[in-house]
């Protein structure tokens, strides 16, 4: 293993290169632009034999995808934000086409007001959509997703496009050390795509019919199935990248010092890497507090989290996402809500704190104080607010 | 019969709409009056007239909507459309 | 390639109406490009007649993924075939709704960016699919559900949208317009258009019965009239010059208008010699500007009375 001191956008152009996707479509956003550039670099020296479409939206982007994967050609796109609201109509078309593929979220703010700083609220607005989502806690994961993003998706019992989400500028933008697999590993691990079906003059086939009130039922329940059954398809391709390079991805969920937790913090993305340092610092101070990280959200792994929280006091989900208006008086994030429903039933407490939107920083401290709010039974609000600009 | 993924179909599965039903005229062709021009066949919407070994146009009743559209424009006055009897 | 007149790859058993303009140019269409053509279909009526799951009528490869992104996808099929060394052909179908309105973001993009497609629009002047509304490409003063006829109204305020300039403008080598009551000459076009290298686009008058309201069994005939008093010019533009134009002894624009029910109010209850003065003001400038007229020999006969 070569570790390289690499920005996490340069290193995931690099995966994706390695990927060997035929086509790339992708507009520039901040804070996606280096990822891009960097791709478009690397078709211009030859160094991934690619199409690149330098498209004029983002809404063009994704559906010249659907036109590349149609046609059974690997294909790639990454975007954030506002580019991804773009691409709202297409996601679904996408996923309702059964057209694997993956693109990268470089997660940022929705406006107004205009942010282009980080949280999670772009990619959660899809969580509808069909796609699988993968967060990613640090840019070794980020990179690794796309191999197994890539892995999932084109398998036939999945054939689902796939959201490989990471924190814009927290992770785009950072220098990490980052194993880099060589190519040779990655096609082992990662064959060339088979499509089910390919637009082919040899063996026409009409994609994209519409169901009439007969059929849309089925096709919808059909395609929730293929999420269920991703379940599996996501641990053993998870398990076998870990026997292969020897990081292990088979649990859709991570835990961190839960054994004898009584508190659990449930979060995704980068705040899982400041929040395990606070753990440690309350750990050292006699608090039994742990995390548990969800790396996969779509499928949403509700029964390991069933198995993962049953025996904690109280939950505390850090949601970097606002579900505007829900909860009644009382604030909720798309985890938070997701958590209370995989727990529906059993008596622990879920509150939920709305945290680090449009890039505020939160630091280990921040954390200490939301376990201190947790044990205290304050929470389902925002947590951080400048109340002195209110 | 399952579901093909994503909404898919093979060719061939229009044909299984019998459009004939929807007729209420019924084009009739005279073969003597006919020049072999073709143009009902080329611009009946349907494509359901085809031409036979004996160079006669005929239409499919199966499918042939009744439009009149061959009849109109067929510059030897060759098809006449007929009240369709059920 | 020679155009097989036999060749049937737009099946029996679609839903369009009786008579219907743009289902005879789907069938047209793929008579003259043949079996190696990818179709891309906007949403529409033309996918919509075409395609309820399972009953499809295309027997070629055909994809529909969104109302405006027809050419967008059509620019990523294309990019893959020819990573991938393929050598079908890539062809959009969609209506003028989809081309003039709403795909205008991702047919100017395709086109600028110089892919090898053949965008064919359909264009019959108005949203059938959802019900007839006022598009980009609606005429002068026709009455649709969305600029109806009224006591303030005289139908659609504004003249069709000049999309194969605006094309041409953007650099595509070839530029056309054809009409469905012309079929020979709509399926040269067609050819033409696929074998010209680089984006090309052919805009094909399809008559709606329906819409615009006249029998079925007359869509040939009021593509010929449109023609015929200069509402509809057939040409053809390489590298954005004229090059060829369809020349007609000029009918007055009456003779078409009064066929149709989206134009009855400029006749009854009475006749609203005002707006049609406007019409034929387009159907006069058309001519000017594209030449189409045909001058007869005066008749010795009548110069004498």
């Amino acid at each position: 293993m070569a570790l390289e001191i690499m920005e996490g956008s340069i290193a995931i152009a690099q995966a994706v290169r390695r990927c060997r996707p035929k086509v790339v479509a992708a507009y520039p956003i901040t804070p996606q632009t280096h990822i891009v550039e960097s791709l478009a670099e690397i078709v211009a020296n030859d160094e991934l034999d690619a199409d690149y479409i330098t498209v004029e939206s983002e809404f063009s982007a994704l559906s010249a995808c659907v036109g590349a994967v149609a046609s059974g050609a690997r294909a790639y796109s990454a975007t954030t934000s506002q580019g991804l609201a773009l691409m709202f109509e297409v996601c679904f078309n996408m996923a309702g086409m059964r057209l694997p593929i993956v693109m990268t979220i470089a997660n940022r703010a929705m406006g107004a007001p205009l942010s282009i700083w980080n949280d999670q609220q772009d990619s959660i607005s899809l969580r509808d959509a069909g796609w699988l989502q993968f967060y990613a806690e640090n840019n070794q994961e980020a990179v690794d997703l796309h191999y197994i993003g890539y892995r999932v998706a084109e398998d036939h019992r999945v054939l689902l496009p796939v959201m490989v989400c990471f924190d814009g500028f927290i992770l785009s933008h950072t220098y990490e050390p980052v194993d880099m697999l060589g190519q040779e590993e990655v096609d082992d691990y990662l064959p060339p795509f088979v499509p089910k079906y390919r637009l082919d003059a040899a063996a026409p086939v009409s994609m994209g019919m519409y169901a009439t009130p007969d059929y849309y039922l089925e096709f919808r329940y059909e395609n929730d199935l293929a999420q269920k059954r991703a379940i599996d398809v996501v641990r053993e391709a998870g398990q076998e990248f870990g026997e292969r390079f020897g990081r292990d991805y088979s649990a859709l969920i991570e835990s961190y010092r839960m054994e004898d937790a009584e508190t659990a913090i449930v979060a995704m993305g980068s705040i899982c890497g400041t929040t395990k340092d606070a753990i440690d610092e309350m750990r050292s101070e006699g608090k039994k507090v742990g995390l548990v990280r969800i790396r996969c959200f779509r499928p949403f792994p509700a029964e390991d989290l069933r198995a993962a929280l049953g025996h904690v006091s109280r939950i505390a989900v850090l949601d970097k996402n606002v579900s505007l208006g829900a909860g009644g008086t009382t604030a909720r994030g798309a985890v938070g809500l997701e958590v209370r429903d995989a727990l529906y039933g059993s008596s622990i407490p879920v509150l939920d704190y709305i945290i680090a939107l449009g890039g505020r920083d939160v630091r280990i401290d921040d954390i200490k104080d939301v376990v201190a709010a947790c044990e205290a039974g304050d929470g389902d609000r925002f947590f951080g607010l400048r109340t002195e600009v209110l | 019969m399952a579901l093909n993924v994503g909404c898919t179909a093979p060719p061939g599965r229009a044909r299984e709409n019998r459009t004939g039903s929807w007729r209420v005229f019924l084009p009739r062709f005279d073969h003597e009056a006919c020049s072999k021009c073709g143009m009902c066949q080329l611009i009946c919407p349907e494509g359901c007239i085809s031409e036979t070994a004996d160079r006669e146009f005929v239409p499919d009743y199966d499918y042939c909507k009744g439009c009149g559209l061959c009849a109109e424009e067929c510059p030897k006055h060759a098809i006449t459309m007929v009240q369709e009897e059920k | 390639m020679a155009i097989d007149k036999g060749c049937e790859l737009f099946d029996c058993g679609h839903r369009a109406c009786g008579g219907c303009g743009a289902s005879l140019a789907a069938r047209l269409l793929l008579k003259a490009a043949g079996p190696e053509t990818i179709v891309v279909s906007s949403t529409g009526c033309m996918e919509v007649f075409s395609t309820p799951y399972p009953e499809t009528a295309w027997k070629v490869p055909w994809i529909h993924s969104l109302f405006e992104n027809a050419a967008a996808v059509a620019s990523g099929i294309e990019a893959a075939l020819k990573i991938q060394g393929r050598k079908e052909k890539v062809v959009v179908i969609a209506g003028d709704g989809a081309t003039f309105d709403i795909g205008m973001l991702c047919i100017s993009g395709a086109f600028e960016r110089g892919h090898d497609i053949t965008y064919i629009c359909y264009d019959n002047e108005a949203y059938m699919n959802t019900g007839i509304q006022r598009s980009g490409a609606t005429p002068y003063d026709a009455s649709t559900t969305t600029s109806p006829a009224g006591k303030v109204s005289t139908g659609n305020r504004r003249p069709k949208k000049d999309m194969p300039r605006i094309l041409a403008a953007h650099g595509a080598p070839y530029v056309a317009t054809a009409s469905v009551a012309y079929p020979a000459d709509f399926m040269q076009k067609v050819e033409k258009a696929i074998n010209t290298p680089g984006p090309s686009y052919v805009q094909v008058h399809a008559p709606c019965c329906t819409g615009w309201g006249f029998d079925g069994s007359k869509t040939i005939a009021i593509g010929k009239l449109a023609i015929e008093t200069g509402l509809w010019v057939n040409y053809e533009m390489v590298d954005g010059e004229v090059t060829k134009v369809k020349r007609v002894v000029r009918k007055p624009v009456e003779e078409y208008l009064q066929e149709q029910k989206r134009f009855r109010h400029l006749f009854k209850p009475v006749t609203l010699t005002a707006e049609i003065a406007k019409i034929q003001a387009i159907a006069d400038a058309n001519a000017a500007r594209y030449g189409i007229d045909i001058k007869l020999p005066p008749r010795s006969g009548a110069e004498a009375a």
